[in-house]
């Protein structure tokens, strides 16, 4: 049964597999290849816990005298052996690296997200209803243009770590991040989807629903949302990979997550202290991984913005 | 390849030295805490103030006595309760004002008030009188032997620059004020205040009317002086040649400095150690997840946690070899430290069984504070530390955050666990005592934020002052020390080493107080 079915509709990864974006992805060696990096880093986060030899955000297991380990060489005093070497607190840098890098995806997804919501919802609003709600958004998002980014999101985690009980402040830490970086980032989405609003709002399918009656939320929701999606799906890309550089950058400045409990940026900004004394190996996997993760996120969004532009086709 | 860069940066170091021969670029973790001389107890905020402003006596580099405002000082011959300093004639302030008895007093004054955090120093002076335009008399409620070496930080102000600037009471640093005196100076020291922005770079420029012009070196006519937290920032400034002298070169980077042509490293053991207080004072703690009690007024839990410290780990991983692990919380240039109060072991299996006891079998969850721009690796201590204690059930939230933020924490009592480094300037035990032992109060323990108090400690500690027989004083200090080791009262982690990095033409020696005095450098 299942296989006539399959027979008569194929699936829909094959159904994907073969639509123009696919032929499109089979054709584009970078693409293939970024997706390839992309995924094998996601896996190798979410299935830390099985993967990591050591588990360095137990600060109970962790022996201050495998410090400093160089990769591959057993060290001086415990003979204990690491893949990429272990960093001033004697943390397995491979261990730290996936767990790290759980946080900075975590905290790249969740504030994408959180960006992508608020966004969308705001640009429509201001495309479709106009008048003051529009110069109202725009103008907040216009002014929020004028400051960097990372300002911006150390502004709020200043105020939010000010404001948040001492004893919850680790545990809150990230999800402060994920707001910091969600908060800073919406106004590129708000503008895309308000600029294309702007057009699809005077289509004909949107004019006849309204004269069918429908509500001007369902108009949003149902009619121009869908046809607005394909320039977020770019930007929510793209974004990502500047959320998770971001999220990096409060960490290496210190404002980012807590010492005990290390992502990517967190520990650069470890190794980058022993950049003059040789010990590179604590500085150059973390970067290494956090270049290539980017790096390959980027591309893929380059990749996905080509494709999905008709006049490039 | 790595030659190259290696003679690439002592070129440039060369190059950049011979065009500012007379500018000493000087560069350190943190910056001053105020230019108000009597606001804040610290050593980096009194080394600052050193250029500008000067005491009755002073340190010279070796950590010896020196006339500085005063020529002579000597107990009053019919009067043991009275010094008498005579005050050095013809010295002016930068602006001109003559200096005179009057400042003496003045100042003296001003650093017993309220908002004062020399006030420990001075304690035992009931009055300072003029008694003419270059003498100044002490009164003391008894004898105090040791009072000259209470004045070696105690920098003397213009009443009239003071008064003229609003700037009489001492700038109230807890409470977040900031005077005329916080960012301005007017002193009779070697150098002028030229510019100031806190956290950013300070300028002085020699001081031409100086006294003590034909008495020292004075090499440097230019001091720029920039903060520069980041410990690699740091080294690469001094690599690159962009700045001569670092005063805290991180322990990972001694051999390179010194193997680069044309830079030095000096090391020396420190008057300072370094250590964590707890407060076991309070009925129950702002920040942990004991309710209703307080797990840190158990003596035993306080000693299970000074037993999970790996001193030599520390010592060996984050320290590179470069500390003296600590048992006792007084280094030992300091008058009332023995061998035998320094040693400390580590023993998990014993720090768990005084847990259990104590009825914290499963642990409990506490926030430590630390500076990260203060200590040598102060925030690596820490970390290492959360582990260790980690392994007797203990879960330590580290905050780490700069010195400004973290001081106001310890001396406004708002912190549970914290770190702090203590030097001696008076080496002797007393000074320990009066800041950190004795209960808290408008005149002494105003770092004590351990919330101990035991009213028989503070009569030893107050007897000591004026206590004439040496040989009783000492008696009394080794008691109080007791009381405090049994007690239990901090957790020493060691004792600090120095290591300044500098330009080869650059002479001058490692001072145990960690205070440069530029006036002394010599520059070839």
């Amino acid at each position: 049964m299942a296989d006539i079915q399959q027979d008569i509709r194929p699936s829909r990864l094959h159904r994907a597999w073969n639509s123009d974006l696919g032929w499109s992805f089979r054709h584009a060696p970078v693409a293939v290849a970024s997706t390839f990096v992309v995924l094998l880093l996601i896996i190798g986060a979410v299935l830390a816990p099985f993967i990591a030899p050591h588990s360095p955000f137990d600060p109970g297991s962790l022996n201050l005298m495998n410090g400093f380990t160089p990769p591959g060489q057993a060290n001086q005093f415990t003979g204990d052996y690491f893949l990429l070497g272990t960093d001033d607190q004697g943390r397995d840098v491979f261990s730290t690296i996936l767990y790290g890098m759980r946080i900075s995806l975590f905290v790249g997804f969740a504030a994408v997200l959180l960006a992508m919501v608020l966004g969308v919802t705001l640009g429509l609003l201001a495309g479709y209803l106009g008048g003051w709600t529009e110069t109202i958004i725009m103008r907040v998002a216009d002014v929020q243009l004028t400051f960097p980014a990372i300002l911006v999101a150390m502004l709020i985690f200043g105020i939010a770590k000010g404001i948040t009980p001492p004893e919850y402040r680790n545990e809150m830490a990230i999800w402060v991040l994920i707001l910091a970086i969600g908060l800073s980032d919406w106004v590129q989405f708000a503008r895309v989807v308000r600029g294309a609003t702007l057009v699809e709002k005077n289509r004909e399918y949107v004019q006849a629903a309204k004269l069918i009656g429908r509500s001007p939320f369902a108009i949003m929701l149902r009619h121009i949302l869908p046809n607005v999606l394909n320039p977020v799906l770019v930007i929510a890309t793209i974004s990502l990979a500047l959320a998770i550089i971001a999220e990096a950058t409060l960490s290496f400045l210190g404002v980012g997550a807590p010492p005990t409990k290390p992502s990517l940026g967190t520990l650069i900004r470890i190794g980058q202290e022993f950049m003059f004394s040789g010990e590179w190996w604590i500085l150059f996997f973390p970067a290494a991984t956090l270049l290539a993760l980017a790096l390959s996120i980027n591309l893929l969004g380059d990749w996905l913005r080509d494709a999905l532009n008709p006049r490039l086709r | 390849m790595k030659k190259t860069t290696f003679l690439a940066a002592a070129l440039l170091a060369s190059t950049s030295l011979s065009a500012s021969a007379e500018t000493l670029r000087w560069a350190r973790a943190g910056d001053s805490l105020t230019l108000d001389p009597h606001a804040q107890n610290e050593g980096p905020t009194h080394t600052l103030a050193h250029q500008v402003y000067e005491p009755l006596i002073i340190r010279d580099m070796t950590g010896a006595f020196q006339a500085a405002l005063a020529t002579d000082w000597a107990p009053k011959a019919d009067d043991p309760n009275v010094w008498v300093f005579n005050l050095r004639q013809g010295v002016k302030y930068h602006d001109g004002a003559d200096f005179t008895a009057e400042d003496v007093v003045f100042s003296i004054n001003r650093a017993k008030s309220d908002n004062s955090d020399m006030k420990e120093l001075l304690n035992s002076i009931t009055e300072v009188r003029a008694v003419d335009d270059h003498t100044v008399e002490f009164v003391t409620d008894g004898p105090n032997p040791i009072l000259p070496s209470n004045l070696t930080n105690l920098f003397m102000m213009d009443k009239g620059w003071a008064e003229a600037n609003d700037a009489v009471t001492v700038q109230d640093v807890e409470g977040g004020e900031k005077t005329f005196a916080t960012t301005n100076a007017n002193g009779t020291g070697a150098y002028k205040l030229v510019s100031r922005e806190p956290d950013v770079k300070t300028v002085m420029t020699l001081n031409e009317d100086y006294w003590g012009k034909d008495e020292f070196p004075l090499d440097v006519t230019e001091i720029v002086y920039t903060p520069i937290q980041n410990a690699a920032t740091r080294v690469a400034a001094l690599l690159s040649g962009e700045v001569d002298f670092i005063q805290d070169v991180p322990v990972q980077d001694l051999g390179r400095v010194d193997e680069t042509d044309g830079l030095v490293v000096k090391t020396a053991p420190q008057n300072r150690t370094i250590f964590f207080g707890m407060n076991q004072g309070a009925d129950d703690l702002a920040n942990d997840n004991v309710d209703g009690k307080n797990p840190l007024a158990d003596k035993r839990v306080r000693q299970a946690m000074n037993m999970a410290i790996n001193r030599d780990a520390i010592k060996q991983v984050v320290m590179r070899g470069q500390s003296q692990p600590a048992g006792i919380i007084a280094p030992p240039f300091v008058n009332g430290w023995t061998a035998e109060m320094d040693e400390v072991s580590t023993d998990i299996d014993a720090a768990k069984a005084l847990m259990e006891e104590a009825g914290y079998s499963d642990g409990f969850s506490i926030q430590l504070d630390c500076p990260n721009d203060r200590y040598v690796n102060d925030e690596a201590i820490c970390q290492a530390s959360v582990g260790m204690l980690a392994q007797i059930g203990i879960t330590v939230n580290l905050d780490a955050k700069p010195k400004a933020q973290h001081f106001p924490l310890i001396s406004g009592n708002e912190t549970d666990f914290y770190m702090l480094g203590w030097g001696v300037p008076t080496y002797d035990s007393e000074y320990i005592f009066n800041f950190l032992v004795h209960t808290r109060g408008s005149d002494r323990g105003s770092w004590n934020s351990t919330g101990f108090s035991n009213a028989e400690v503070d009569q030893m500690i107050q007897s000591l002052a004026s206590e004439t027989d040496l040989d009783k004083r000492n008696a009394t200090i080794q008691s109080i020390w007791d009381v405090v080791q049994e007690e239990q009262v901090y957790i020493p982690i060691h004792h600090q080493v120095l290591n300044w990095g500098m330009t080869e033409n650059v002479g001058i020696e490692v001072s145990p107080e960690d205070d440069p005095k530029i006036k002394f450098f010599e520059l070839d």
